[in-house]
């Protein structure tokens, strides 16, 4: 595989694969955790924006 | 060109084209992503020094060279809304910050799992350790000092002048290693014409950078159209825009 012997070694990454995988893996959660945050505000904004405009205009 | 600058500043025409761009840059992302992935782990050749364990190099540096690009890129859009007053500049800014943050969070952690085999320790007190730390916090700060405020104006200028403050960090991050006695290693790839490491290993590396630059960028858009559509909901394309049943 690549310029891996093996899958197993491919997998162990010759011994570093709990650190390898691992800062991989962390890299994986940032981007997901990002996006999905990004996404969650827009909609939010989106849905906070609609129900104020539904409610009678408060006087303040 | 100004009229050409203002158009594209105009809110509701960066909302719509923003929306547009999105899923493409996204996709792009994607394959930037999955190919430096790919010749990272798999195809790239085992380092003599560090054997596999050098592998991390594919998402710590190019997650530590974000950490700095971002910073400078909130730093200056926070400048240029300081400066000139322009609403969608700050909403740049805003929307970078969480972003950079989590960049900076992201090379901190993948550096002390690189440290740990590599240095036999988690953490050192070293200055290029330190000064990266201190940009975590400065990013914190100016998230804290936005949120601390109610006006939006308020917000943006307070955190703007923190930002800008902030940049003295930036280069005492990147000089660390050559200015005091470092355990972190010098610079990899940017001795010019002349990078220490080989094409095969640079290669992916690179695309890995490129993939992270678009991740950012879209994700940086999707922010701003948050940033955007709550700056302006007082105005009449918000109003009419969020009653649109297809509204996204």
């Amino acid at each position: 595989m690549g310029s891996h012997e093996s899958l197993a070694e491919f997998l162990s990454m010759s011994g570093y694969g709990s650190f390898v995988w691992s800062s991989f893996a962390l890299t994986v959660i940032v981007m997901v955790a990002n996006y999905v945050s990004a996404r969650r505000r827009h909609s939010s904004v989106l849905a906070h924006l609609r129900r104020r405009h539904l409610e009678p205009e408060q006087t303040s | 060109m100004w009229k050409y600058l203002h158009k594209y500043a105009s809110p509701p025409y960066f909302y719509a084209w923003a929306g547009r761009m999105i899923p493409w840059v996204g996709a792009l992302t994607a394959l930037c992503l999955l190919y430096g992935a790919w010749g990272g782990l798999v195809m790239a050749p085992i380092d003599e020094e560090m054997g596999n364990g050098f592998r991390i190099i594919y998402v710590h540096v190019p997650a530590a060279w974000m950490s700095l690009f971002i910073y400078v890129m909130m730093a200056t859009y926070a400048a240029i809304g300081y400066i000139w007053r322009i609403k969608l500049a700050h909403a740049v800014a805003a929307a970078s910050a969480p972003i950079g943050a989590s960049f900076t969070a992201l090379a901190l952690a993948t550096g002390s799992i690189w440290g740990r085999p590599m240095w036999g320790t988690w953490w050192e007190w070293d200055p290029r350790l330190t000064s990266e730390l201190v940009l975590l916090f400065l990013y914190f700060g100016v998230m804290a000092l936005r949120a601390s405020f109610d006006d939006v104006n308020r917000a943006d200028r307070a955190s703007a002048l923190l930002a800008i403050v902030g940049v003295i960090n930036v280069p005492i991050i990147h000089f660390s290693v050559q200015w005091w006695n470092s355990l972190h290693q010098g610079p990899t790839v940017s001795k010019i014409g002349k990078p220490e490491i080989a094409t095969s290993m640079l290669v992916p590396l690179l695309v890995m950078t490129v993939g992270f630059m678009l991740y950012y960028a879209t994700v940086l858009l999707m922010r701003m159209r948050a940033e955007v559509l709550e700056r302006e909901r007082n105005t009449r394309w918000v109003k009419e825009f969020i009653n649109e049943p297809a509204a996204s």
